[in-house]
């Protein structure tokens, strides 16, 4: 039966004939609920100051509109905000704002709120009020506006803001108004309920004026049949309206369990509502919002229940937005010895939360301020290993299995518990309630629901932080590959433009080489037809003198390169080298000229052919050079004893020499590349 | 001022784990008064010995765990597995196969698998196993209903009989167990199995002294009684019908069945619910939470399935009793019953709630 067939009024007629569905598991629980609800809803005298939150309701804050020291009259705004989602806050009574500072907030963590704390001046002046009393007339843009401005969100525990769902921009088959009140021992709504019947009836008329209903139905648990009677009163004349006692079992007053009671219907997974066609109110939002529309008076008073074994006058009473818990203590007259330790719990006892501090401010969720004896409450800390008895699973409204979600939570899996469907948990507590364990199921699903949110918001973040650093490579990836564009787009055009010049330059260039050729060639032809053109060989005996000479010169100057120094065509720069020849060398040149001049002459009418070739060989390797040179002196050494001095000097040269062959071989190779490159 | 802080909810029932688990002892009380009645003291003997050892036990192991023993030993679970294996034992059984068997359920089945709420199996009903396998003929020497047989025995008997093998006046459990003619009497599911080897109808053997019409007499009478106490702890919600119930119908049901087909050879329904362990297994054991099934649907399969085992382990099986066995091996199936049977979650279209929308 997941989605019923039955249409509107298949449904409204049903629940005219006094049927109503049932939604699974839900429990019992004592109600106490008479503790309370006996007397009228009482007047307070005000607390010494008052601890405004600018943050009341689900959604964001306003803005400030109001400074330390500045006066405020009773429901002037403290807020404002342009937001959707923001509802202002009002100054609950007339007074000086004496401090706007962090106060501990109406929240389980006891986490500080910015508030505005006003020293009320005993006047409780009204700014000036403007009523909207034919609002049937008026644009429904201005009365949803109106309730914006009146700060009015859902009284009912949640905190939505009221306006938001009073647009829903759908069609609305059900206004539900619910006075279920299911939770044991709170009786505000009931109180409410019993003594403004006919001011939600308002509230009701102006939400069907909003939303357009096909059905109204207004929703009350049995066990409140006075409650039930005074609306039945007020709604009489109204064909559409349906008031609806519903069977006492809780959680029945949670917004999906309702519906499913009243409607058969079930509200998605992950939806509103609306999504079924239902919206819901609560009683004391209707009055709230009949109070704003018809009076013009901002929400800054709702009903508290003080209730519980350890308050001596248990009741309801008229609490001004922002009065602390122990003023309300007092008045309830709280009995510390009655408790174990200090424990005042906001809400019921099923869903409510212990509040960290005595100055905690009633807000416009505080239903109820339950402060038990020491018999009303469990014991904490009794937690025993889990039976696997299911009574939690037979327990939950939501037909989840409480024992796999808690086995999941506790271990930390929380994809499992997810697969568990954790988040259609609504914590209404009925499986801790039943556990006989008394395993604190609730709390290991919220553990589990914030890790699991923290763990989505990191990844969140990480997903953002990787999309920032992503684009931020992929805009760098672009600059760069804009920059090298641009750089291949000069390249190219440079080339283009060289590639224009080059024809004539390359015709330049090889003429160059040609000229250069040329002169090698010439300078070839000089020194060849030299050797060849002197008969006498005079000449080149002196050549051969004279490299000798300068070779020997050089390796006495520390193995200079002698290839370097050889007279030699292809060697342009010989002459610098010469330039570098020191003195020494000059004055052995002169000795080895001596005796070159003494073989010439000696060697006058012989063939001297052989030595042109190996003086040409010389230009390249100084050993076949040295071989002919040998020839020379040998000659020189047999026929002439006269210069056997010189000879005896040349030889000792030559010793010299040959000792540094080997290296200065080596080093001539690669001078003469070096020199050359 | 300074205030205490707890989390939600902060009202809770009145009933904790020992409490059911003592409300499930007292219910039991009738059954074991019906077995005092009809086959003498020894149960209350072996009630004794299986608590003392229970609870030295579980303290023991507990110690060795360094874990609290007091709270646990307080929550009464053990003292139940061993009220539940001095039923299942015969009574004249000798004192060390209660020890033998309940030192094996508290501390192999139970503890060993990580104690309360972690054992996969009846610890009770493993033990019961493992002492029909491992002594067979102590644990199959049941006694005939104390009208029939020819020796009765009082409390001192019992004593004697558990502790030394022989009662005061010198006879062993083997001659207990005669009849006025000297024949050895067996258990009625017992007799109609032998009676059905040797090619008698049913009908035939309900004609043994042993029965009394459709049931054998006694053991309707505990069964009775076992109802009884059933019916007031499903009274109390201390357990769900869903078990019992389902069990019984399956048993019913399959017996129903093979006895309209034939009722020579099969045994009727109601012989089936008023024999042997029936009752008791339907609501002392295998209701036990923690071995069974947790989903709604699931307990209902989970019983079902057992009843259908008892009666084809009955039926066609080696011994005469089933429920242990029947119980141990839809223990082995709960995770998967529990897998497939997974309700459907509010909001949520298809019954898989595995594969249900994830925010």
């Amino acid at each position: 039966m997941a989605i019923t067939p039955l249409s509107v009024e298949d449904i409204f007629d049903r629940l005219k004939r006094g049927k109503r569905w049932d939604f699974p598991g839900g429990v019992h629980p004592a109600e106490h609920k008479t503790l309370s609800n006996q007397s009228e809803i009482a007047r307070v005298k005000l607390a010494d100051k008052l601890y405004i939150p600018l943050k009341q309701h689900i959604g964001v804050e306003g803005e400030l509109q109001v400074s330390v020291g500045q006066k405020v009259l009773k429901g002037q705004p403290l807020t404002h905000s342009a937001h959707p989602f923001a509802v202002p806050v009002h100054a609950s009574t007339s007074g000086t704002v004496v401090d706007i500072a962090p106060q501990v907030a109406a929240h389980p963590s006891g986490l500080s709120e910015l508030s505005v704390v006003i020293e009320p001046d005993g006047i409780d002046q009204w700014i000036d009020l403007k009523p909207l009393s034919n609002y049937q007339e008026m644009d429904k843009a201005q009365v949803v506006e109106a309730i914006c401005d009146a700060g009015i969100s859902g009284l009912g525990g949640a905190g939505f803001p009221s306006h938001i769902k009073a647009q829903p921009g759908k069609n609305v088959e059900f206004l539900v108004i619910n006075g279920v009140e299911c939770e044991p021992y709170i009786t505000s709504d009931d109180r409410l309920m019993r003594e403004h019947a006919w001011q939600i009836r308002q509230g009701i008329d102006v939400l069907v004026h909003l939303l357009a209903p096909r059905h109204v139905i207004i929703a009350v648990e049995d066990n409140k049949p006075e409650a039930l009677d005074a609306l039945s009163v007020a709604c009489r004349d109204a064909s559409n309206y349906l008031v609806c006692d519903v069977a006492t079992k809780y959680p029945a007053g949670g917004e999906k369990q309702l519906v499913q009671v009243l409607t058969g219907r079930e509200v998605p997974g992950q939806g509103l509502p609306i999504d079924v066609g239902v919206i819901m109110y609560n009683v004391g939002t209707c009055f709230a919002i009949a109070d704003a529309i018809f009076s013009g008076k901002p929400l800054v008073e709702r009903v508290v229940t003080l209730t519980g074994g350890a308050l001596n006058k248990p009741h309801n009473v008229w609490a001004p937005l922002g009065t602390p818990v122990e003023h309300l203590l007092s008045v309830a007259e709280y009995q510390p010895g009655k408790q174990a330790s200090p424990r005042v719990i906001m809400g019921g006892p099923m869903m409510g939360f212990t509040v960290t501090d005595a100055r905690v401010p009633v807000v416009k969720i505080t239903n109820c301020l339950l402060v038990p004896s020491v018999d009303e409450v469990r014991n904490d800390n009794a937690e025993q290993p889990c039976i696997r008895c299911s009574a939690c699973a037979d327990a939950c409204p939501a037909s989840l299995l409480p024992q796999q979600l808690y086995w999941h939570s506790k271990a930390a899996e929380l994809d499992k518990a997810q697969d568990y469907n954790l988040f259609d948990c609504i914590e209404c507590g009925a499986c801790a309630y039943v556990c006989p364990s008394e395993i604190p199921l609730v709390q290991y699903y919220r553990q589990a629901k914030a890790d699991i949110r923290n763990q989505r918001d990191e990844k969140d973040k990480a997903e953002r932080a990787k999309r920032r650093f992503e684009a931020r490579k992929a805009r760098l990836e672009a600059e760069q590959q804009a920059r090298e564009e641009k750089h291949r787009k000069a390249a190219e055009a440079r080339k283009q433009a060289m590639q224009n010049k080059d024809t004539d330059k390359s015709a330049r260039v090889s003429d160059a080489i040609a000229r250069a050729k040329a002169k090698k060639q010439q300078t070839e032809n000089v020194t060849e037809p030299v050797a060849e053109t002197q008969p006498k060989n005079a000449a080149v005996a002196a050549a051969i003198a004279r490299a000798k000479a300068k070779r020997a010169a050089q390796t006495d100057a520390e193995k200079k390169p002698e290839a370097t120094v050889q007279p030699s065509p292809a060697h342009n720069h010989e002459s610098d080298n010469d330039d570098a020849e020191s003195a020494a060398q000059r004055k052995q040149r002169q000795i080895a000229a001596a005796v070159a001049r003494a073989k010439a002459k000696k060697q006058q009418g012989q063939d001297v052919n052989k030595t042109t070739p190996a003086q040409h060989k010389s230009d390249e390797a100084g050993n076949n050079e040295q071989q002919s040179e040998q020839d020379i002196q040998r000659q020189a050494e047999s026929k002439q004893q006269r210069i056997a001095a010189a000879v005896a000097r040349a030889k000792a040269k030559k010793a010299n020499r040959q000792q540094a062959q080997n290296t200065s071989d080596s080093d001539d190779v690669t001078e003469e590349k070096n020199s050359q490159s | 001022m300074k205030f205490a802080l707890a989390s939600s909810p902060h009202q809770r029932v009145n009933r904790d784990t020992g409490q059911i688990m003592r409300m499930v002892c007292y219910a039991a009380l009738p059954g074991i008064a019906m077995q005092c009645w009809f086959f003498g003291m020894g149960v209350l003997v072996h009630l004794l010995i299986a608590s003392a050892t229970a609870v030295a036990t579980e303290a023991l192991i507990l110690e060795l765990r360094k874990k609290d023993f007091e709270r646990a030993v307080k929550d009464c679970s053990a003292l139940l597995t061993a009220l539940l294996i001095a039923v299942s034992i015969p009574p004249f059984a000798p004192w060390w196969i209660t020890v033998i068997g309940t030192v094996f359920a508290i501390g192999v089945v139970k503890q060993l698998y990580g104690g309360l709420g972690f054992n996969l199996f009846n610890p009770a009903m493993a033990a019961y196993v493992m002492l029909l396998v491992s002594f067979p003929v102590q644990m199959t020497a049941w006694l005939p209903p104390q009208s029939l047989a020819e020796q009765s025995h009082n409390l001192m008997d019992a004593i004697s009989i558990i502790f030394s093998g022989f009662t005061t006046e010198g006879y062993s459990i083997s001659q207990l167990r005669v009849d006025v003619d000297g024949v050895t009497l067996a258990t009625p599911l017992d007799a109609v199995k032998t009676g059905l080897t040797q090619g008698k109808t049913v009908s035939e053997t309900l004609g043994l002294s042993i029965f009394n019409g459709a049931t054998g007499i006694g053991w309707f009478a505990v069964n009775a009684a076992f109802l009884l106490g059933g019916l007031f702890l499903l009274q109390q919600r201390v357990i769900s019908w869903h078990m019992p119930i389902s069990m019984l119908a399956g048993l019913a049901l399959t017996a129903s069945f093979f006895y309209l087909l034939d009722s020579d050879q099969y045994s009727s329904p109601w012989f089936h619910l008023f024999s042997g362990g029936a009752m008791l297994g339907a609501f002392f054991i295998v209701t036990d939470p923690v071995s069974g099934s947790t989903t709604r649907n699931g307990r209902l399969i989970f019983g079902a399935a057992i009843g259908i085992w008892v009666y084809i382990i009955r039926q066609w099986g080696g011994y005469p009793d089933a429920i242990a066995f029947a119980v141990l091996i839809m223990n082995m199936a709960v995770p998967l019953i529990d897998y497939y049977t997974q309700p459907r979650t509010y909001g949520h279209r298809s019954n898989s709630s595995n594969k249900g929308a994830r925010r």
